[in-house]
């Protein structure tokens, strides 16, 4: 279908076919960018912003390839420094000879002094553009402009927004790649089921179309075994749902990479899932103090300083209720995050947690040293080192537990957020 | 732009003579930033200068494509009118300034001030040397010469300026400079050092420009329409006729209005236009009011209204949330815990299994909504905490995320009451 969108004066009917059928769902997009371009003389700079994979480099591409426009594509982030941007930019244009006339440290004035130089003497016939993910210069980002702009102000770039695939959108192009030896309908059946699970989520084209190759043998699976049609499609769906389910769990969070879901799928009696993914490895082997060290720290973090002689000392007399549970607060610390501590408060309540008697050798403190450089711990205030740290704990509730247990010590009766009454 | 309008219609040898004292930055901005924009500016090379006949009548597509030539010249700031307009005043100041400069050998200093136009590139004192010798033709003189000072360099043009075979052409008595500061902040002089504040001769052009919409209007009028030189005259005034009927209509003068009201820079008005232009074509060879109507919605629109209708309903669900948060702890900033703790608490009273994510699944969704940029750690610090107790704060406003919801295509029911729900 060619679209009237994508029609310009000055440009052969074919190009303009080839490319629209490359630019699937945007027309509008690659109408409005080749109508700003059409023309020997053109806006200075034009900012595109949208989602990510919402095709913005590849219209543009597509776009400058295929009507052959004179351009250096330029990544910022590979640019780490202005002088690689411009020799970049220089070497797409012109060549390694006009690179190689930069010096140094290059000022802008260098370069545009280079720019001009060279652009005379091999005058282009169009406007070369200069896109960078940032002469039209086009930038591209993913970031609004409001946030680029410098407090100065600067001239501002003609605005055009690349707006999200919707369901549909996302069906048509995912549709595109079906297998060739399933029929369209099939391809596109799955592709529903897989939208069904993965929109709430993930509107990521990129992302999705991955997923969709990954778990597109599964859902076949049944057909291959003769135990359905190809138009049963409840039955289909039955089968891949959990399947996808758990995928959310895994393969899109990366717990498992894509190999080892593959290798997975066909070990069919193996349950998904069974594999470890990296977050299950979570489990550190420690020093038998520094599981202590660190019980303690999580302690001194995630309870307020107050309940210390409730918890720690063995006759700490008596305490009211009331002014122990005090109501008003009610936000629990776990949602706040750790609170830090000083070295003082995290030796007494190790003290009190070990049972046997331990000196304070050189030892324990060079483990509370290097449980923060395994990130275990942080320190908080950088000023004072030596005199009077404090130090919060980095690590999450399950790991805590996980510890606790291979040292018989019982957590959750000692954290205040879970203290339930007992008197 | 109009700084530079007054710039470039100025005779040439003044332009030539222009220099910079020492230390001053902002004089500097006179000559190079003329130079940057227009290496930004596009390269363009083919230019139209077939002169037809001028009453045989051309084919449409031609004549198209001769009106965006020319209009998009305009509009992109490759072709300035001969006079500037609205600012006669300002312009025949400068000029008698320049004119004393040049022809009595006094040496004289004006800093032109206006809004937002030009000079954004503040380069070192090194780098502004180099360019100027360049400009001045003396890299020859200079040779590898190395000086000990920056004041020292200066003088060294200068003196070679004078003793130069060019000296005939230009006074020498004192080596007489006029430095031409153009700058869009109106705190200059607070800027400047003491010193060179008081060599300085306190003289100030403002081009505050500041047209009614009536003028407004005219404008962009005269900026469409075509010149008398078009080749194709009937054409061309059809062209204007229709250019005339789009400004007295009703509806594209309120859209014009409104562009008035947000800005009176003539910038934003050659972009508005711009995108007007871009939608004529062969088949369509007049601008509509529906065009105009377009283009203006184009550019007035909410990029992060944009940005908002493109998230996933988990990540708007986040948002949501974090606006609660927001109006529960009145600005306070939040962590994922909290979010997601609020979040289970909508779940939990809708008792909906359909958004029972886990943790790393938000945790994702959270991360994606911070690379957008629309909530921000409070301290950039990351390293130091936990992921999910990392304070954020979000960077949109109440209206915004309720506006985007109104907007969200299918969006469920009960997310959108949750939303609208005072407290959570």
């Amino acid at each position: 279908m060619m679209s009237a969108l994508l029609q310009q004066p000055g440009y052969e009917e074919e190009r303009l076919q080839t490319v629209s059928k490359k630019l699937p769902c945007r027309e509008v997009q690659a109408g409005m960018l080749l109508s700003l371009m059409a023309t020997p003389v053109r806006y200075p700079s034009i900012f595109i912003y949208g989602h990510q994979s919402s095709g913005k480099s590849h219209v543009l591409n597509v776009l400058l390839k295929e009507l052959e426009l004179p351009h250096a594509t330029v990544s910022c982030v590979e640019c780490v420094s202005v002088a690689l941007l411009f020799e970049q930019v220089l070497l797409s244009f012109f060549g390694c000879d006009a690179a190689s006339l930069l010096p140094r440290s290059p000022s802008l004035s260098d370069f545009v002094r280079i720019y001009r130089q060279q652009s005379s003497q091999s005058p282009a016939k169009q406007t070369r553009y200069i896109v960078e993910d940032n002469v039209t210069v086009i930038l591209l980002s993913e970031i609004v402009w409001d946030r680029f702009r410098p407090n100065t102000g600067c001239f501002e770039p003609l605005l055009l927004h690349f707006p999200d695939y919707s369901k549909g959108e996302l069906q048509h192009i995912l549709a595109q790649d079906r297998n060739p030896s399933y029929s369209d309908e099939f391809y596109s059946a799955y592709i529903n089921i897989l939208l069904g699970v993965f929109y709430s989520v993930c509107r990521d084209l990129r992302e999705l179309r991955h997923l969709a190759a990954l778990n597109f043998s599964k859902f076949c699976e049944p057909l291959a075994e003769g135990k359905v049609k190809e138009t049963d499609t409840h039955k289909l769906w039955r089968n891949i749902e959990p399947h996808l389910k758990k995928a959310m769990q895994t393969v899109y969070l990366r717990e498992v990479s894509s190999l080892q879901w593959e290798q997975m799928q066909q070990m069919e009696e193996k349950e998904n899932g069974a594999v470890r993914g990296l977050s299950a490895h979570t489990h550190v082997e420690l020093p038998y103090y520094s599981k202590f060290l660190l019980i303690a720290a999580y302690l001194a973090s995630f309870n307020p300083a107050r309940t210390d002689k409730r918890f720690f000392v063995k006759h700490h007399g008596k305490i009211k209720k009331t002014n122990f549970l005090k109501k008003n607060e009610k936000t629990s610390n776990h949602l706040l995050g750790p609170k830090p501590f000083p070295l003082d408060r995290l030796l007494a309540i190790f003290y009190s947690v070990v049972d046997s008697r331990v000196a304070p050798t050189a030892s324990i403190f060079s483990q509370i040293s290097s449980l923060v450089t395994l990130q275990l711990l942080t320190q908080v205030s950088h000023g004072d080192q030596i005199d009077a740290p404090k130090y919060k704990c980095a690590v999450s509730m399950d790991f805590i537990c996980a510890i606790s247990r291979t040292v018989n010590f019982e957590m959750i009766k000692y954290l205040y957020d879970f203290l339930t009454y007992q008197a | 732009m109009q700084e530079e309008k007054v710039f470039y219609s100025e005779p040439q040898p003044i332009r030539a003579g222009e220099s910079v004292k020492a230390g001053s930055r902002h004089c500097w901005q006179s000559t190079l930033p003329a130079k940057i924009e227009n290496a930004s500016e596009t390269y363009s090379l083919s230019i139209m200068s077939k002169r037809k006949a001028k009453d045989a009548p051309l084919p449409v597509g031609e004549c198209i494509s001769q009106v965006q030539d020319i209009l998009r010249k305009r509009l992109c700031h490759q072709q300035l009118p001969d006079t500037p307009e609205g600012v006669e005043a300002q312009h025949k100041h400068l000029l008698e300034l320049l004119k004393r400069t040049a022809v009595h050998g006094e040496s004289n200093s004006v800093l032109i001030v206006g809004p937002r136009g030009s000079g954004k590139t503040m380069t070192d004192d090194r780098i502004a040397l180099q360019e100027m010798t360049r400009q001045l033709h003396l890299e020859n003189v200079v040779g590898d010469k190395v000086f000990g000072s920056f004041a020292e360099n200066l003088s060294f043009l200068l003196e070679a300026l004078k003793k130069g075979d060019r000296s005939s052409s230009r006074p020498s008595a004192q080596a007489p400079v006029a430095v031409v500061g153009v700058t869009c902040r109106l705190d200059v002089l607070e800027l400047l050092e003491k010193r060179v504040k008081s060599r300085f001769s306190h003289r100030q052009i403002h081009l505050l420009s500041n047209p009614t919409f009536s003028q407004y209007l005219e404008r962009v009028q005269t900026q469409l329409s075509l010149l008398d030189d078009f080749p194709d005259e009937t054409f061309a005034q059809d062209w204007n006729a229709s250019v005339k009927t789009l400004c007295e209509d009703k509806s594209v003068e309120d859209a014009l209005e409104r562009h008035y009201n947000s800005s009176k820079n003539f910038r934003s008005n050659h972009m508005l236009l711009m995108l007007c232009l871009s939608r004529v074509s062969v088949a369509k060879p007049v601008i509509k009011p529906a065009d105009l109507l377009e283009a203006s919605r184009m550019c007035l629109i909410d990029a992060q209204a944009n940005m908002l209708h493109g998230l996933s309903i988990l990540e708007l669900c986040l948002i949501i949330a974090m606006k609660h948060l927001n109006d529960v702890y009145e600005g306070e900033p939040f962590n994922l815990q909290m979010v997601h703790n609020e979040f289970k608490k909508f779940l939990q009273r809708k008792s909906n299994s359909m958004y029972n994510f886990e943790q790393p699944v938000i945790m994702k969704a959270f991360e994606h909504l911070q690379q957008l940029e629309m909530i921000r750690p409070v301290d950039s610090s990351s390293v130091k905490t936990q992921r999910e107790y990392q304070l954020m704060r979000l960077m949109l406003d109440n209206t915004q995320v309720m506006e985007a919801l109104q907007k969200y295509p299918q969006c469920p029911t009960d997310v959108k009451q949750w939303a609208m729900s005072a407290y959570g």
